[in-house]
């Protein structure tokens, strides 16, 4: 029999047992939609998490340290490792332009963070103050901000932290527009011949000997533009704990006196600026383990967090596979839903096969009527399934939105259906419904005519 | 068509039962050739031995000097599609089908080009004078023109070979006629071969060249229909 009459007596005889064939191809549906219900809620997780997590900055950046710094705490941490036959580097400017050289690096940034006092409305507030990198724009955090990201640089502006906030003020989005004044310890070098006079002797031999410095108390008056809600890159050498944000390039030129420069004055380095550590940003984080290596070569201590994404990715990958066994489970009980149907057919169609074997079907064109009503049946509930599957999908999403949104928090898309999983879902339901066809349809073929043409 | 020595042979339970026993029998192309016996005398199952419908235990059963029992399933498919045509007693129609549909399914399965079906349909049916009805469901007809319907189809393929199983087992005696003389003309006009397996030796005898006789499986007698009548 020609393709084109067996498909026309296939649709014909799913159209007229309707009910039990819809019920059928409705169970298979069922089925392709749990499956693809749940791999879209695995596909969308990866990616909401994915996507949180490298723009929380902490998977695309490597932290680095001189070697002397992490001896100095006892030794390097887990993560952290050391190539002890080289001496120690200064981290200093020098290293940091080597360092913005690499291959795939976007930023080098140093961490600046220092307690300090804030005068607003003639009151006094205590508080931490850090320095943002331009590229924190394109962190999360500062998505759901109110008012704006910094207009430069350079720019004389400040970012409040919603709790430093509210000290400021009941109603924090009035905030957004007033000037606060940042009151901070400048450090100014001394000529090697000029101790400060409030130093003890011994102490300002040594600062005499290394160029020492002084303490000038100053004020810089900021304009406030933002508040954030959420804690922007709380990891590693991130500036989470600052609850005052202002740009890096302005608090690096303010030379805010910081606890380790007495340290570093004593070891002979003043006058020539050095970092106690560098936050190393990477284009993506696939190169973040070159970047490290090449770092690592030039002397310094790593640290990044590439472990912990190798973690991640095996935890949704046996997340998805979980997610899969269920939903093939129901697609598993579905197929079961098609043999039934078959067989049920083949029992009330015995006499018609027993017919169309005495007008000269062959026992392949009785099994291909058969294979092609399953694959009919699983053709069209792979498509419903997956519409199924994608308004479950939609549904899950608008529900956790109505929570979050009660719990003052930004939407999230929940399940993600990418064109790979309509094609593999629809696939999957055709050949799992051939593959349960297969059986009936053999048992069709193999019919003796001459019985097959006495049932009754 | 011949056969020699065909036997065909069932298990039921331990016992084994000679449906066809050792058959011989020759029908000559166009001869119209009446399979008569009680029930159970096996003559059904010759008749669906010859149709390639069943498989002979023992013997062989020729039709155009090709041996059916040596036949695959497919050879056997193509003989049921192209050689002979049947019909039965109950008529077999397909209920959701019209009478076109039904007639058309034989073309169907023989994959004859599309474009020459509705033509040949239209000769079929127009043979059965039933033309008027195509659009109608079997449910639609009465059991004569539903019977008529089943030749229609059985022809619709231009078989050589009619075989016929109780033909007129359903319909009263004026329609049975009616079928009977119809059988008669297709024989006449077409010199088609018929073999019909019938109980009625009234009907064998009026209309039929040749009556064979059968019983617990075995041929009885064989002879022109005057002499058996």
């Amino acid at each position: 029999m020609k393709l084109r009459d067996l498909t026309e007596l296939a649709a014909r005889n799913l159209r007229e047992a309707l009910l039990r064939n819809s019920l059928t191809t409705l169970g298979i549906a069922v089925g392709v939609a749990s499956l693809v219900a749940m791999l879209s809620l695995g596909v969308g997780l990866q990616e909401l998490a994915s996507t949180r997590l490298s723009r929380s900055g902490l998977f695309d950046a490597v932290f680095v340290t001189t070697q002397s710094n992490m001896r100095a705490f006892g030794g390097p941490p887990r993560a952290m490792e050391r190539t002890s036959t080289q001496p120690a580097r200064k981290l200093d400017d020098n290293a940091r332009q080597q360092l913005a050289q690499i291959k795939n690096v976007v930023e080098v940034y140093p961490e600046v963070r220092f307690p300090t006092e804030v005068q607003f409305e003639g009151k006094p507030y205590m508080t931490t103050v850090a320095g943002i990198p331009a590229s924190a724009r394109a962190d999360g955090a500062f998505d759901e901000m109110k008012g704006s990201f910094f207009s430069g640089p350079e720019a004389k502006e400040a970012i409040l932290q919603i709790e430093f906030a509210r000290d400021l003020s009941r109603q924090t989005d009035s905030l957004v527009g007033k000037d606060l004044v940042l009151r901070y310890a400048e450090k100014q070098a001394l000529p090697a011949d000029d101790p400060a006079p409030e130093a003890n002797h011994s102490a300002a031999d040594d600062a005499a000997a290394s160029g020492g410095f002084s303490l000038v108390p100053r004020e810089l008056q900021l304009r406030i533009i933002g508040v954030v809600e959420t804690e922007p890159a709380t990891g590693f050498g991130g500036f989470g704990r600052g609850r005052l944000l202002i740009p890096l390039q302005i608090a690096q030129n303010l030379r805010i006196a910081q606890p380790t420069d007495m340290r570093e004055m004593l070891r002979g380095n003043s006058g020539k600026p050095s970092y106690e550590s560098l936050t190393v940003r990477v284009s993506s984080p696939k190169a973040v383990q070159a970047v490290a290596d090449a770092i690592k070569g030039m002397g310094f201590g790593t640290f990044s967090i590439l472990d912990a994404t190798k973690n991640l990715r095996l935890f949704f990958t046996v997340f998805d596979l979980l997610l899969g066994i269920f939903g093939s489970l129901a697609l598993t009980v579905a197929s079961l839903g098609i043999i039934n149907t078959l067989v049920m057919a083949i029992l009330e169609r015995r006499r018609e096969i027993g017919i169309l074997k005495a007008l000269g079907a062959a026992d392949r064109d009785v099994r291909r009527l058969f294979f092609a009503e399953a694959g009919a049946m699983g053709l069209l509930g792979g498509v419903l399934g997956v519409g199924l599957g994608w308004a479950i999908g939609r549904a899950l999403t608008f529900g956790t939105n109505v929570y979050l949104k009660r719990q003052e928090l930004p939407p999230i898309d929940l399940s993600s259906i990418p064109w790979w999983m309509v094609a593999a879902a629809i696939a999957f339901s055709f050949f799992v419904s051939l593959a349960a066809g297969m059986y009936p349809a053999s048992r069709a073929a193999r019919l003796n005519p001459v019985e097959a043409l006495r049932y009754e | 068509m011949r056969t020699e020595r065909v036997s065909r042979q069932y298990a039921m339970g331990e016992a084994l039962v000679h449906a066809v026993d050792g058959v011989s029998i020759a029908v000559r192309a166009g001869e119209f050739v009446a399979l008569l016996g009680s029930s159970g005398s096996g003559k059904s199952t010759l008749l669906n031995l010859l149709a390639g419908l069943d498989r002979p235990t023992s013997g062989a059963i020729y039709a155009h000097e090709q041996n059916l029992a040596e036949m695959n399933s497919q050879q056997l498919a193509h003989h049921r599609s192209h050689t002979v045509g049947m019909v039965f007693q109950a008529f077999n129609l397909l209920p959701r089908m019209t009478l076109e549909e039904n007639v058309e399914l034989p073309l169907r399965l023989a994959e004859v080009d599309r474009a020459q079906r509705p033509a040949r349909v239209r000769e079929a049916v127009e043979r059965v004078s039933l033309a008027a009805r195509l659009t109608h469901r079997p449910s639609e007809l009465s059991g004569g023109e539903q019977q008529r319907a089943a030749l229609a189809r059985a022809l619709v393929n231009r078989p050589t070979i009619l075989l016929a199983d109780e033909p007129t087992g359903n319909l009263d005696s004026v329609t049975g006629d009616a079928i009977m003389h119809l059988l008669q003309e297709i024989n006449r006009n077409l010199q088609m071969t018929i073999v019909m397996v019938t109980h009625d030796k009234v009907r064998a005898a009026r209309y039929a060249h040749r009556i064979i006789t059968m019983r617990d499986g075995k041929l009885v007698t064989e002879g022109v229909s005057d002499e058996i009548a």
